[in-house]
């Protein structure tokens, strides 16, 4: 096989990117291998575009969309775009960022697949989409209430389901645990104790 | 009395004929739990709403809470029909991140049990979908390979269906020469089966007339709608990631990528059928090329100590036990593995802090897209393909509600 090798493509797709399309780009890098570019949220249908149009880039299949949440920041939510190209074999990685209330321009007039992905962001972050034709929850109950993948959302949930004998219907009630959710925390110095021991807060001046 | 039919007639509007119902969520072409909300103009297809979620059971968000080696085993419950194929994706964005070498013979076993798991997948497929258009015989005959092929993984991992069998560095343990021996011989008479299963199957002319043009997905189509595996290669694009990326051994390994001409169901099922017979060429070139070895990496802080050696070092007691509480730290990054699983592009987007668990993971499963253009490829059909088209897009609930 004849083709170019990864890297290569990489660095020139990283310059192309660069100088093509800067005013939407706030920060590219590279790490393992994969490109990660950090866009603007404004320009970021226009960019999904022209990576889908432009001759080097031909990133035409969105593979994956999703949320991740960083709560100590102020902008806490980040939009991961993957895109791939079939015809050149390359990968790309998009990012946004957002919050709760901003909301992120909708993909779905560029790739119609990021119609359900955006809805799972939705769903499981709260971030808003504009302009999605269908914002609808996807993966929860009907009826459901939260963004589950929260960093602040419980892990057992805020609500409990069970069939109830006396109503005769399924009925939603606040989750009651017989025990509390145990969260284990296991991390401990793996390589040997860096930590000081109470009472011996000189051992490290002695050294010096 | 015959004027009062008149009247009611012209009184009916054309509307009547649009109706909307249910398709499922309890349904036998359904494949599990799905919810279609089908808008009908008679017997043709109006619009098709899916609603998903029935078997939702927050994988993402329980994976968050347990340490890198306690979240593999949610990765064979995601799509359970060929389970070791996911795990492998887990693990492969594990060892990019953290590094970790894996040794020869255990990509071997790995590429045996993920072809093992193309064949159990697409074996179901096959048959299944032959069922959907009225076809009784073929799952029996198809589930038959399938049950040797789980005695396979059971002998092999304890388990017929969730394995829990490959490792961040390796797999769990190493195959005995009697199971690498059977696993041979099953290949030749499977290959028979295969046949018998085309004889019945392929050209039958029912089967054609519900599959032939029925569900063309173009080429256009397929990259809009982020398709990946079988659907594309069904439409004529030859991609497969064993190719195009290769990850393992799979560059060593001579094997054909099998392409479709129309993009309907009828060449995604041949595509199938074909990809069937290439699984069986790489797991026998596997067996031949397999060299003897560790099949995890030694003296690691990835993977476990052996038996032995726990016996004799306190230090190995000590790496075993923090390996199984504490776990094993991932450096701070993020990374997106992704392997060509029966049913498509099986990616696992990982985030890490440094830490002993996952801070994102996000699954790709190649069904949720596939899903989602059930829409898009059921207008204009009749409510009788519709079964037809779902069956060719091979889904599992497991993986598309996470």
């Amino acid at each position: 096989m004849s083709l170019p090798s990864r890297a290569n493509m990489t660095s020139e797709l990283k310059l192309h990117l660069e100088s093509v399309q800067g005013k939407a780009i706030k920060a590219i890098s590279v790490s393992h291998g994969e490109m990660t570019v950090l866009a603007n949220r404004d320009s970021i249908v226009k960019l999904l575009e022209f990576l889908r149009d432009d001759s080097q880039c031909r990133f035409e299949t969105l593979v994956d969309l999703c949320g991740l949440d960083f709560p100590n920041d102020a902008e806490r939510f980040e939009v991961v775009y993957h895109m791939l190209s079939m015809r050149l074999n390359q990968r790309i990685r998009i990012k946004v960022r957002t919050d709760e209330a901003t909301p992120v321009p909708s993909a779905v007039s560029v790739f119609p697949v990021a119609n359900w992905y955006e809805r799972e962001a939705f769903d499981m972050y709260g971030i808003i989409f504009s302009d999605h034709p269908d914002l609808r929850r996807i993966l929860t109950d009907y009826g459901f209430e939260g963004y589950p993948l929260r960093k602040d959302f419980p892990l057992t949930g805020r609500v409990q389901v069970r069939y109830d004998e006396a109503q005769k219907r399924v009925i939603n009630e606040p989750v009651k645990l017989i025990q509390e959710y145990r969260n284990f925390d296991f991390l401990s110095p793996w390589e040997g104790m860096q930590a000081v021991i109470p009472g011996d807060e000189k051992a490290g001046e002695a050294k010096k | 009395m015959a004027d009062d039919i008149n009247h009611k007639s012209a009184d009916l509007d054309l509307d009547d004929r649009k109706f909307t119902i249910n398709f499922g969520p309890q349904h036998p072409a359904a494949h599990g739990v799905l919810r279609l909300v089908l808008d009908l103009d008679g017997e043709i297809v109006d619009r098709v709403d899916p609603h998903i979620s029935l078997l939702h059971r927050g994988t993402e968000k329980l994976i968050e809470y347990k340490t890198f080696l306690q979240a593999l085993p949610y990765f064979d419950r995601l799509d359970y029909v060929a389970p070791m194929n996911q795990e492998h994706a887990y693990c492969l964005a594990i060892e990019k991140l953290a590094g970790i070498q894996v040794p020869e013979r255990a990509k071997y076993i790995r590429v045996i049990f993920s072809e093992i798991g193309r064949i159990l997948s697409h074996l179901l497929n096959v048959t299944t979908q032959a069922m959907d258009v009225g076809a009784l015989t073929p799952p029996l005959w198809g589930f038959e390979p399938r049950e040797q092929l789980m005695v396979f993984y059971e002998r092999a991992s304890g388990s017929r269906m969730h394995a829990a069998f490959f490792r961040p560095g390796g797999v769990h343990q190493d195959l005995p020469p009697e199971l690498v021996e059977d696993i041979h011989k099953f290949c030749g008479p499977f290959l028979k089966t295969l046949d018998d299963i085309e004889a019945l199957v392929t050209e039958n002319r029912i089967f054609k007339q519900r599959n032939v043009d029925i569900g063309v997905v173009s080429v256009e189509d397929a990259l809009a709608w982020g398709f990946s595996g079988v659907m594309v290669r069904g439409s004529g694009l030859a991609w497969d990631l064993r190719r195009a990326e290769p990850y393992e051994v799979y560059s060593e390994l001579d094997f054909k990528i099998p392409v479709g001409k129309n993009g309907d169901c009828w060449d995604r099922y041949l595509c199938r059928i074909e990809e069937m017979r290439e699984s069986v060429k790489i797991i026998k070139q596997c067996i031949d090329k397999m060299p003897v070895g560790p099949v995890l990496p030694e003296h690691s802080k990835f993977a476990p100590p052996r038996r032995g050696e726990m016996k004799n070092s306190m230090e190995a007691l000590i790496h075993h036990f923090k390996l199984y509480t504490e776990g094993f730290h991932v450096p701070a990054g993020e990374t997106y593995a992704c392997v060509e699983a029966p049913k498509g592009e099986f990616g696992v987007y990982l985030v890490t802090d440094g830490g002993n668990r996952p801070y994102r993971l996000k699954i790709k499963a190649p069904g949720y897209a596939h899903l989602h253009a059930m829409d898009h490829l059921c207008r204009g059909h009749m409510l009788a393909d519709v079964s037809a088209i779902l069956g060719s897009l091979d889904i599992v609930f497991g993986e598309v509600d996470r």
